[in-house]
């Protein structure tokens, strides 16, 4: 029950290498551990900067030579496999689309399901290799009728089952992440890299989104979508300033509604809908973002769908807080009844579905009901 | 290991390494004047001398140069220059579109940053420009041709370009003509008198010299505006302290190449049949690229494209059996893009991705071709189920 795919016979494994720390440290504890690595720098930028700017992004010319070098330092061969024609349209237009219809997209997670464990894992198999191993904190744990269950993370604070909640059985058993029994700190991470002559040991942490290379996603979706000009309304309707794009905005923002007037009673005001029908955005005080329940589409799960409602954590987006739901599949869809209200819920972002550390499954959010007094 | 990547580089000669090994630890600028400067200038003219007769060339017309590459725009933009500052009306540069990215991208930085006008000769589906394309380019405004550059023989697929014929009709004109025949050196007769070229590219690594040198034939009526400037050395043309060494190496290389050919080819050429009649039994689909003509092709370069495969894929799983080639097409951050010589020819951009270059050199055997000849149909299987990414 708690036996891992890197511990078991040895393995030919694709390992995906961003340039960046802990995708060699991964790839380099995966040869350690005796299977026959091959590193892999994902091209998923059709025109690549040659040079990173800042700490974003893993599509620079300069990330692809860090993961050779570091493929170097381990002893492994090392390509380059351009898969920006399936980045482009499975996660960047899907992103576009997203917050065109006025929702929240995560892109980290898209990838992960179309290509890291789809259009990469699938060439790899067909090429012969057993499993890809990526740099992500999780666990998969081997139970002993053969099935794989998903975890947390040995480290909470470094987990990121969420984005890997979209993965099914098959993609699982062929899913390696030699990081995720680490209880450490990234600077032991880079310590551990430093050790291993990795020169990528200082190089600075990738965060946001990796084909925005300026961080501005804003300005990326402007565009892309062009500027649209509609209005901003409170609760009740009245109009209360203009926008240049519903899609620019998510549940639950604060900042940068440029509203002239205060709201009568001086508190903040928050995104409360943004609908691109007839582009308008909602807003109103924090209370209005308490959501008592929600409905989710194209669930997944690890393992068989459960059978009736079940009470679970829910995670409602990366780095984001547990909260206690009960869930229940009623045809395609899944309906989640927080315990609790939550803020600032956005749909498209996906609910992932835990049991303990267990991800029990994971669908994307389609609405959301107000939380109302007998949900309280 | 099966190295089948010569056209990439192929092993130094040992009498080259000989040479460059005995010349590293002799002190001597070319251009000084004292007994040391004498005796650095006596090797570099030595090496000069038996270079021009391995290339049919008389030794004022070699200029060394750091490689192919330099060689390749000290041709394309110093003619440029020089063909424009005698009259301005010159600005139209006629290439073909199968040449290396020395060229290619030269051309396009003279479109980009000098007012040329590049007109990219048509092909026909082997990638060899005829006389009388060049010839209807030409005509149909002599006055305003800077320069063409046709290859002497295509890189990837292997084509023989009839580059005396294209000088011909350049000549007739008095447009200089310039040919890389970096690929062609060692393996057909590459004869500069005799071609009618204005200049000739030619580089030491291809032919079992050292890396980081060549060579621009340039016969002396033609003075490039130079690409470096500095102490005036190699005719003015090309400035910098000559590396006497390589220098000296590179002419070994270079005799060997010359003398040695004719049997080479007739070997190399055997060998070169037997693997493609390997790779064609255990991939019937299989499409060799190039002209399937023997003497239409460099005899050492076997280039297949395998419907449904990816190159790269291919690639990977050759390359985990010991089994060294290339897909053949330019790499940008490593990532293989369609090659451009089989766009040009009018292969399908999808059938263009898989092909798979295999090249061979003095150091080929049998065993090489055997090796590949089993790994090949089951790698194709592979790569096949794996399909188009």
């Amino acid at each position: 029950m708690t036996d891992t795919p890197q511990r078991t016979r040895p393995l030919r494994v694709l390992a995906a290498m961003s340039g960046g720390v802990d995708s060699a440290v991964a790839a380099a504890r995966a040869a350690e551990a005796g299977h026959d690595v091959t590193g892999v720098h994902l091209a998923l930028s059709a025109n690549p900067q040659s040079f990173r700017t800042g700490a974003r992004g893993c599509c620079t010319i300069e990330d692809s030579r860090d993961a050779r070098r570091a493929a170097d330092v381990i002893g492994i061969p090392f390509y380059v496999w351009d898969l920006a024609d399936r980045f482009r349209e499975d996660v960047v237009e899907d992103f576009v689309a997203e917050y065109e219809a006025g929702r929240t997209p995560n892109p980290c997670l898209r990838c992960n399901e179309k290509i890291k464990f789809a259009a990469l894992l699938d060439k790899a198999l067909a090429l012969g290799f057993d499993a890809v191993c990526t740099g992500h904190y999780a666990k998969v744990i081997l139970r002993e009728d053969g099935t794989r269950e998903l975890h947390r993370a040995s480290d909470m604070a470094k987990d990121q089952s969420y984005v890997l909640g979209v993965l099914d059985d098959r993609q699982l058993a062929h899913a390696m992440f030699p990081l995720g029994d680490t209880v450490t700190t990234k600077e032991e991470i880079r310590a551990e890299a430093e050790r291993r002559g990795l020169a990528v040991a200082k190089k600075p942490d990738s965060h946001d989104i990796c084909f925005i290379a300026d961080g501005d996603t804003q300005g990326f979706l402007a565009k892309r979508l062009g500027k649209a000009e509609g209005d901003i309304v409170d609760e009740s309707g009245a109009r209360i300033g203009t926008h240049d794009g519903a899609y620019g905005f998510t549940i639950g923002q604060r900042k940068g509604l440029r509203i002239g007037t205060p709201a009568p009673d001086g508190k903040p005001r928050y995104v409360l809908d943004i609908s691109p029908v007839d582009n308008t955005v909602t807003v109103g005080p924090a209370a209005s973002l308490d959501v008592g329940s929600l409905t989710a589409i194209k669930p997944r799960w690890c393992g068989a769908a459960p059978a009736g409602p079940g009470t679970y954590t829910a995670q409602l987006r990366a780095h984001g807080d547990e909260t206690p739901v009960t869930a229940e599949l009623v045809g395609e869809e899944l309906r989640v009844r927080f315990t609790e209200p939550v803020r600032g819920v956005a749909p498209g972002q996906a609910v992932v579905l835990y049991d303990g550390t267990r991800v029990v499954g994971s669908a994307t959010i389609a609405a959301t009901e107000r939380a109302t007094a007998d949900v309280a | 290991m099966a190295y089948l990547d010569h056209a990439a580089t192929t092993p130094m000669l040992p009498e080259a390494v000989e040479a460059l090994t005995a010349h590293l630890g002799v002190t001597g600028n070319a251009s000084s004047l004292h007994a040391a400067g004498r005796r650095a200038r006596r090797t570099v003219e030595e090496a000069r001398e038996t270079l021009a007769e391995a290339l049919g060339a008389r030794p004022s017309e070699i200029v060394f140069t750091s490689g192919g590459t330099e060689a390749d725009n000290l041709a394309v933009k110093g003619l440029y220059w020089a063909r424009r500052d005698a009259d301005p009306a010159r600005t139209r540069v006629l290439a073909s579109p199968v040449e290396h990215h020395a060229v290619l991208d030269a051309v396009d930085w003279l479109a980009t940053h000098e007012g040329a006008t590049v007109e990219y000769l048509p092909v026909d589906a082997y990638g060899r420009v005829h006389p009388d394309a060049l010839r209807e380019a030409v005509a149909r405004n002599p006055d305003d041709v800077a320069l063409a550059t046709v290859m002497w023989a295509n890189n990837e697929i292997g084509t023989i370009l009839p580059v005396a014929e294209l000088a011909a009709v350049a000549a007739e004109f008095g447009v200089p003509l310039h040919s890389d025949a970096v690929q062609a050196f060692g393996q057909v007769p590459v004869d500069f008198a005799a071609s009618g070229l204005a200049a000739m590219t030619v580089s030491g690594h291809k032919i079992g010299g050292p890396y980081g040198i060549g060579a621009l034939v340039l016969g002396r009526e033609h003075t490039p505006v130079p690409v470096l400037h500095g102490g005036g050395q190699e005719r003015h043309v090309r400035s910098g302290t000559l590396d006497v060494p390589a220098i000296a190496s590179f002419a070994v290389a270079g005799r060997v190449a010359s003398e040695e050919r004719e049997r080479f080819a007739l070997e190399i050429g055997r060998l070169r049949d037997d693997l493609v009649a390997a790779v064609l039994d255990a991939v019937p689909d299989a499409v060799l690229g190039g002209d399937p003509a023997p003497g239409g092709r460099l005899p050492a370069n076997a280039h297949f494209t395998f419907p449904g495969c990816e190159g790269d894929s291919l690639l990977l799983l050759l390359d985990a059996q010991g089994i060294e080639c290339s897909t053949g097409s330019a790499c940008t951050a490593g990532v293989a893009q369609p090659s451009h010589v089989l766009l040009a020819t009018g292969t399908d951009p999808d059938l263009a991705r898989g092909t798979l270059r295999f090249s061979l050199g003095h150091t080929s055997t049998d065993a090489d071709v055997k090796a590949l000849a089993k790994a090949i149909g089951p790698a194709v299987e592979r790569a096949r189920a794996a399909g188009l990414s």
